[in-house]
């Protein structure tokens, strides 16, 4: 409400509501925007539209029945949601997982975070007037769902992962799948870098717009691809290794500008990185068992908290687990990434024409079921 | 070498609770500035209280002595974080500042109903870009009033996070810019993360 209300009447400054229901939102989101003609006094967030209190749900049911909610948060990179929940109770209970299993949870979620990158290309260009790479994206896109379906069997919500393991193996159709997938993907780069990285039209509309410096990001504990186009080289994957990470040669693409085509561009090379890393797991690939010889049947952590945390597409990811000993938890915190990413918005947006402020919300890569959860 | 190092630093925050039983002095000047500022609500409640907290003493009959306060160093791999610093309500803040000054950044601001201790736990998480840190510092309020300084001046992400932690268990943090709703309804005056909450 800060000056909301009570601002004075005699400045020529007016509101504009931004949202619930608007296109370049991407869900329901709402921001109060103060505007003095057309550029940005004062904007903030409104959030809770869809808030759906996943961290009360993970309190009154077991450790397992909470593993669909997963895929419910952020629906474009639910794997990754997957992945940070079984870590972190695998983490408490002290479950071990097979290799292989770790393989496919490490193929199937950098897949997952491609097409989450794609969608994301796809929209963000959208946004900033230009139809047709949505399209490009969306088809490539298909191709990554089909794969995953054929998995994990579903398209959108997965729930693969299981508390030591995952539910189903991969089959040779879906390996040469995969391969022939990273192939036509490799080929497409060049034409998305022709027809959109390169073009003057978004260039304009990008470069040094929205600037985010790295003591903001630090101050409102920024991460992802945001943290990474601030010149802050921090990946969980790398930072914090877990699963089978370390034995993968990647890198974390990392720009110092700031600005929304820097963070732009973090995410256009993440998408060869994560190719990079499924080509290597998938010739790696170990053979074995895919879940714990022993099945887990009941869980029950040892009384205490606990804290895991993953690369989700859009940043760090952490489930932080208080367990009283029983076979469901005291207390489930569920920290999302975009959560944070969002609140930088009204100090950044402060000052900006609001076509830019759009722009630069575009380039957060905002998920709102996972702000609100 | 940082873990030692905020290790360290945050030591300094404990100084004076370890003094504080040798000087008696202290605590009779500040038995007598209380009953002038909070006269109402104080007779009641430790009287309920203390019984109870007597009879929890007569049961458990002191299991073992209680570590020296202080920074506890963690099993990382078992845990997931490096250092649990539990601290009064009011040395959250020059936890923020020194944390802060090393440069870490902020994960999160939770809470936890312990209702059987009649208590609230706020839960900070720290984490660091440059080495692996995580920094967990914790606080125990009482569940009847709940009220703890804002750190939204020194982080501004924690804003957010406090907001959010009002919203679920209706922690007060002082000095917070806008306490107000915000993954709630703006009207909403209940706090479902409580145990004690009926929808």
């Amino acid at each position: 409400m800060n000056g909301f209300l009570q601002q004075d009447l005699n400045q020529e400054t007016f509101t504009l509501n931004l949202g619930p229901q608007h296109p370049a939102t991407h869900g329901v989101l709402r921001v109060k925007l103060v505007m003095d003609g057309e550029y940005i006094v004062e904007a903030e967030p409104v959030l809770g539209y869809i808030h759906r209190m996943h961290e009360k749900m993970g309190e009154n049911r077991t450790w397992a029945k909470f593993l669909p909610n997963c895929g419910r948060m952020d629906y474009l990179s639910a794997l990754s949601y997957n992945h940070g929940y079984v870590a972190a109770v695998e983490r408490a209970a002290g479950i071990e997982v097979p290799e292989r299993a770790e393989y496919l949870r490490v193929i199937t979620v950098e897949l997952n975070r491609i097409s989450s990158h794609l969608l994301w290309f796809g929209a963000f260009v959208l946004d900033l007037g230009g139809f047709t790479p949505l399209l490009y994206a969306f088809d490539d896109r298909e191709q990554i769902l089909d794969l995953l379906e054929s998995v994990t069997g579903s398209r959108l919500t997965y729930c693969y992962f299981r508390f030591g393991g995952v539910y189903n193996d991969i089959d040779d159709a879906f390996i040469t799948g995969t391969r022939a997938f990273i192939k036509r993907l490799r080929k497409r780069m060049p034409m998305y870098d022709a027809l959109v990285t390169k073009n003057i039209i978004l260039i304009k509309r990008l470069k040094d717009i929205g600037p985010i410096s790295k003591d903001m990001a630090r101050r409102y504990g920024a991460t992802g691809p945001v943290a990474r186009g601030s010149g802050i080289n921090f990946d969980v994957r790398r930072h914090e290794p877990y699963s089978v990470y370390p034995e993968f040669d990647f890198d974390i693409p990392v720009y110092e500008e700031g600005d929304s085509m820097a963070r732009y561009m973090v995410r256009m090379d993440e998408i060869e990185q994560s190719m990079r890393i499924v080509e290597q797991a998938l010739d790696k690939l170990p053979e074995g068992e895919i879940k714990p010889k022993k099945a887990v049947k009941m869980v029950k952590p040892e009384k205490g908290d606990y804290y895991h945390a993953v690369e989700a597409a859009r940043g760090s990811f952490g489930v932080r687990l208080v367990s009283d000993g029983t076979n469901s938890a005291y207390r489930l915190k569920l920290r999302s990434p975009t959560y944070s990413n969002l609140s930088l918005f009204g100090e950044a947006a402060r000052g900006m024409l609001l076509p830019d402020a759009l722009a630069l919300m575009g380039s957060l890569d905002l998920v709102i079921p996972e702000i609100d959860r | 070498m940082l873990l030692a190092k905020i290790k360290e630093a945050l030591s300094s925050l404990y100084e004076d609770i370890q003094e504080a039983p040798e000087e008696p002095a202290i605590e009779e000047a500040a038995a007598e500035a209380v009953p002038e500022a909070e006269a109402a609500p104080a007779p009641e409640a430790p009287a309920e209280e203390g019984g109870a907290a007597q009879d929890a003493e007569a049961e458990t009959e002191e299991p073992e002595p209680a570590p020296p306060p202080g920074p506890k160093e963690m099993d990382y791999k078992a845990k997931g974080f490096h250092l649990d610093v539990a601290l009064e309500p009011e040395k959250v803040v020059a936890a923020a500042e020194i944390l802060n000054r090393e440069n870490f950044f902020i994960e999160a601001i939770t809470g936890v109903d312990w209702i059987d201790e009649q208590q609230l736990e706020v839960v900070y998480d720290f984490n660091h870009f440059a080495e692996l840190c995580r920094v967990v510092v914790r606080a125990r309020l009482d569940r009847s009033n709940p009220e703890i300084p804002t750190i939204s001046h020194i982080y501004q992400g924690a804003n957010w996070h406090e907001r959010e932690t009002h919203d679920f268990f209706g922690i007060i943090f002082t000095g917070h810019p806008n306490l107000e709703p915000l993954l709630l309804p703006e009207d909403a005056d209940f706090h479902p993360l409580l145990k004690d909450f009926k929808a």
